[in-house]
């Protein structure tokens, strides 16, 4: 399992390389990308600030979670931290599994989890100001 | 300057909170059976409306509001998170 808080780009090959193998027949990624809006507002850059030890051991911990409940996956967790420009992934999970339908689940169960208990907080900047964001 | 009676934490701030204290650390000198919420509401008075938002963190591991801190400690104040 790779799981990383990283400062700067994340390098989406590498991940994907990291969960493949030839046993497997599906890998599925999911990219979080920057968005130029919220709700209508113009969004210049994303500020992203982790408490990296913590947000490794819970993503290290989702990933096990994940494991118990679909063995034999392969799973590779990267969120950055500082400045996201738009358009740039802030995070990448990438799952490596012999089937499809297992792929989409896990995934999926990675990304609710990170929502709700990853230690990594998001700033929006805007042109006039900036706000800390959180995930409802 | 530490009293006998009094033990020290490393308290870190994120995001809003560390704004809010202009610190992203600090060691903290308490006394023997501060808890978690004392200490959040010692260091930021004026943001008690919103404690029950905010969780805890000791030693990197979530923990309710009312765990006593023991030396050597690092508390963190996990405000509302946003990862993803």
């Amino acid at each position: 399992m790779l799981v990383a808080i990283v400062e700067h780009k994340i390098d989406v090959k590498a991940v994907r390389a990291h969960v493949s193998s030839s046993e497997f027949g599906a890998i599925l990624l999911f990219e979080g990308v920057a968005r130029d809006n919220f709700e209508g507002k113009p969004v210049g850059r994303l500020e992203y600030e982790a408490y990296a030890p913590m947000a490794e051991a819970v993503m290290r911990e989702i990933g096990e979670e994940c494991l118990e409940r679909w063995p034999g996956l392969s799973l590779g967790i990267v969120h950055r931290t500082g400045t996201v420009e738009i358009g740039e992934p802030s995070l990448v999970i990438a799952v490596g599994s012999p089937h499809r339908p297992e792929c989409y689940e896990a995934n999926r169960y990675i990304l609710e989890e990170i929502k709700v208990r990853l230690p990594v907080w998001k700033k929006e900047v805007y042109e006039d100001g900036a706000s800390w964001k959180a995930n409802s | 300057m530490l009293s006998a009676f009094m033990l020290s934490v490393t308290v870190r701030y994120f995001a809003r909170l560390r704004e809010l204290r202009g610190l992203a650390s600090e060691e903290v000198a308490i006394d023997q059976k501060t808890t978690a919420d004392d200490l959040y509401l010692t260091l930021f008075p004026d943001q008690g409306t919103d404690r029950l938002r905010v969780g805890y963190a000791i030693n990197k591991s979530m923990v309710p509001g009312n765990t006593e801190l023991r030396a050597g400690d690092e508390i963190a104040f996990i405000p509302p998170v946003g990862g993803g």
